[in-house]
């Protein structure tokens, strides 16, 4: 069988730095393509050639068995390419139909049929599993709502070729696993996909082929039986890792609170029937010193909403919080100056100022402790060598320089940032959503070696993940919320990852 | 908690133009009998005819986030145009087109900095702005010109009762609010405000819409030039000097933002501009200071962005969805 789409050794340089390097591989009709490598690996320039927002420099690409060269993303477009971003492109200030034939609107008499609109509109969104009026406007939604309308959205028109990059961020189980079915009836269709994730399990489930990148090049490929899990890491990062979790070096805390040796194990952060009507209820626990504190939970269950109420950014009805004792009050302002930090879930949305530097970045929380002088201008001396001192701390890669825009790191240098800009606060409390969402495994495993130093230095560090695999691999205790409130609490010689996930489930 | 309170003043600031405008009418007339009368009124719209036109043209640019900073220019070069043909006795069926046409170059101009060159609008408009000033000081020589009186007959002539400015700048509206609400490249260009590389990447000719709300603007500011000479029947070195100021208030006070992607020409601008004249006339009316008509119309808008932007707050506010019930 001839293949729908075909990479005759695709070369691509910016700057003179090779990304791709020969890259050849094809994809036949009704196929599902895996395409998995680290952040930098080149994924990202690959589907840029695809859908025509950058050309390569050598080589070529094929496509239903005509030369392929688009110009830009109508012609990937036209060709029958559709694409699923892995950063959302969607209009918060439009409604779901809108959103979903923005590009091509049924018309007549250049009028918009809108009738017609919003049936063919919601008959998409229920072929996704939306269950939201047409009509809704795009700023109500959640991020996995969000994500559910980018994947209607590409099914907006007959595209033979999908590519979806990291479709399932934000998704809860159920509705990962409803993606997953129209994935697979998208291949029974006959339409091929190319599915790129680092949720290594979900890939090799769904695969038939899969495609290994490293620095540019193409280190594995083949039928998706012949890959493990293993397997797939160790050509990823080009090395055995023996672990995706590191060893924490100091023992790990007691279980039952009462034995807890002082002063590591003193209560930092207590949280007291915590409410706010509608978001979160009945919110009660104890964070120690030195203690990683997992929070586990479908989508909407309330965890960011609660890393929210304690920073002080939504307000809450009831009860109350203290941090090492006096009660914990006040704006984000005040609270970051006791010893609060806030991780956010999307690092691109709130948690970088993109166009801004590194350095600009990394001194946002803590600039103002840098002007001592009497008219309160900046001592640069001071500031680089904190600046210095918590690149090597984040280990940030040396050659990205610190005058470099934000928006041109990778997922993981960009989320190193993110951390190293709180580390520089000295935080007591971290609060991290989703902390290493969309980076690559070797990034990864740096964060967790972070938040385990930071714990083992006294700081308590909660930690919102939909991985529970990683809360397992990397937390003191885990707290399940479902609906609002805590449905579960598991000390780490009692992690269960079936009994976890049942507390979080909808009863 | 108090929201129940809270979701009843939301209504009240969501409408806190026409509130405005509803305690403005009201308050100049209980000042003067002669400001609510028919008469007046209509005289009222009359006036506000030309902002309201060239507050429609801006409006789409505003959607786009950009900002078109030439329209007074504008509309002096269309007005010194039509002022020469009309003296060297060119017919209204030539005149007309070529004013238009001149709006449309000018809208060209502007379309070509901001997307091939790319230009921020700001600045490329700015330019425009001297650039429509100085040639129209040229082409007049700095000399006032009063314009024929069939001219003049264009902003009173009536069709079926209703004055010629009037059924143009209603025109232009019904137009500009159709396209906006229910045609694709109305829709596409909320889009483009909203975010303009994912339009891009959703497959939209961004640069065709960006060079179009240009292009329209300055037509829109040449239509809104015929619709004030009609009236003033002159064209001094001033005419129409910080008039898209006047346009941009009009489209703030009618709710279009200025980040783009929110707004709409109706009731939005159109209400804006017919609140901006109200004032004025209303004060005309009163015998007010001139020097004063800038303070409270300045006085107005901001009482209107300050609403808007508590509004924006309590919105992000209470807009935290409940996640469950």
């Amino acid at each position: 069988m001839s293949p729908l789409l075909q990479f005759e050794s695709v070369g691509k340089a910016f700057l003179g730095v090779d990304v791709l390097k020969a890259v050849s591989f094809g994809v036949a009709p009704g196929r599902i393509v895996g395409l998995v490598g680290e952040n930098g690996a080149g994924k990202s320039t690959l589907m840029n050639l695809l859908g025509g927002n950058l050309r390569p420099d050598t080589g070529s690409m094929q496509f239903q068995g005509a030369p392929y060269a688009p110009r830009d993303s109508r012609d990937a477009r036209r060709a029958g390419i559709g694409f699923v971003h892995q950063e959302l492109n969607l209009f918060t200030n439009l409604d779901l139909a809108e959103n979903l034939f923005l590009s091509d609107f049924p018309t007549r008499g250049g009028l918009i049929r809108r009738r017609e609109l919003h049936r063919r509109a919601s008959a998409l969104l229920q072929r996704v599993g939306l269950g939201l009026p047409t009509t809704t406007v795009v700023s109500r939604l959640s991020t996995g709502e969000r994500q559910l309308l980018e994947v209607a959205r590409a099914l907006s028109f007959d595209a033979r070729l999908l590519i979806l990059d990291e479709p399932t961020t934000s998704l809860s189980v159920p509705e990962r696993e409803r993606l997953f079915a129209l994935v697979r009836q998208l291949r029974a269709e006959g339409r091929s996909l190319i599915y790129i994730s680092h949720t290594l399990g979900d890939v090799l489930d769904l695969a038939d082929e899969l495609v290994v990148l490293r620095d540019g090049a193409v280190v594995g490929q083949g039928p998706a039986c012949q890959f493990s899990s293993d397997r797939l890491v160790a050509l990823m990062v080009g090395r055995e890792l023996k672990q995706l979790f590191p060893q924490r070096q100091r023992p790990r805390l007691p279980n039952s609170a009462e034995c807890l040796a002082a002063p590591a194990g003193l209560p930092l952060l207590e949280v007291r029937g915590l409410g706010q009507p509608g978001v979160v209820q009945d919110i009660s626990f104890t964070l120690h010193r030195g203690e990683v504190l997992g929070v586990s939970g479908l989508m909407g269950a309330g965890r960011t909403e609660l890393a929210r109420i304690l920073f002080g950014l939504d307000p809450h009805a009831a009860g109350t919080m203290t941090l090492a004792g006096p009660p914990l009050t006040g704006p984000p302002r005040e609270r970051i100056r006791r010893g609060l930090a806030l991780l956010t879930e999307s690092r691109r949305d709130d948690g970088l100022c993109l166009e801004a530097s590194v350095a600009d970045n990394l001194a946002l929380v803590t600039v103002g402790r840098h002007a001592r002088s009497p008219l309160g201008l900046l001592r640069f001396a001071g500031l680089r060598a904190a600046l210095g001192k918590v690149r090597a701390a984040v280990r940030l890669q040396p050659r990205l320089t610190d005058e470099q825009a934000v928006q041109t790191l990778s997922g993981g240098n960009q989320q190193k940032v993110v951390l190293a800009k709180w580390l520089l606060a000295e935080p007591q409390v971290l609060l991290l959503d989703e902390p290493t969402r969309g980076i690559d495994v070797g990034a990864k495993f740096e964060i967790y070696q972070l938040i385990h130093q930071l714990a083992d230095r006294g700081a308590g560090v909660v930690v919102i993940s939909s991985e529970l695999e990683e809360l397992t691999g990397l937390c003191d205790r885990i707290l399940v919320m479902n609906r609002g409130r805590i449905t579960g609490e598991f000390s780490r010689d009692n992690f269960d990852s079936a009994r976890i996930l049942q507390a979080a489930l909808p009863t | 908690m108090n929201h129940t309170r809270q979701r009843h003043l939301l209504p009240l600031l969501n409408h806190a133009t026409l509130i405005l405008f509803a305690l403005v009418l009201a308050g100049f007339g209980l000042l003067s009998p002669k400001f609510l009368t028919a008469a007046n009124l209509s005289h009222l719209l009359v006036q506000a005819s030309s902002t309201a036109v060239i507050g429609v043209g801006v409006t789409f640019v505003l959607l786009t986030a950009g900002v078109d900073l030439s329209i007074g220019s504008i509309m002096f070069v269309a007005a010194a145009v039509a002022g020469k043909l009309a003296l060297g006795g060119a017919p209204l069926a030539v005149t007309l087109p070529a004013i238009l046409g001149v709006g449309m170059v000018f809208g060209a101009l502007n379309a070509l900095l901001v997307t091939r060159l790319g230009i921020l609008a700001f600045i490329a408009t700015l330019g425009s702005l001297y650039v429509g000033r100085g040639f129209g000081l040229w082409l007049t020589q700095t000399r006032a010109m009063n314009l024929p009186d069939s001219f003049l007959t264009l902003g009173t002539v009536r069709l079926v009762g209703v004055p010629l400015p009037l059924v143009i700048s209603g025109g232009v509206v019904a137009v500009a609010h159709i396209v906006l609400t229910r045609t694709p490249f109305g829709r596409q260009i909320y889009a483009v405000g909203n975010h303009l590389a994912a339009a891009r990447k959703a497959g939209l000719n961004t640069r065709r819409l960006l060079a179009t709300v240009y292009i329209f603007s300055g037509l829109c500011a040449a239509i809104g030039g015929i619709l004030s000479l009609a009236q003033l029947g002159a064209v001094s070195p001033t005419f129409g000097t910080n008039r898209e100021f006047t346009a941009i208030a009009a489209a703030v006070l009618g709710g279009t933002s200025l980040f783009g992607g929110r707004g709409g020409v109706f009731p939005g601008t159109v209400l804006g501009a017919v609140l901006i004249q109200s004032v004025e006339n209303g004060l005309v009316i009163l015998n007010a200071d001139p020097y004063l008509y800038p303070l409270v119309t300045a006085g107005i808008i901001f009482l209107a962005v300050l609403i808007d932007s508590t509004r924006s707050r309590l919105m992000a506010h209470w807009g935290q969805r409940k996640i469950f019930v």
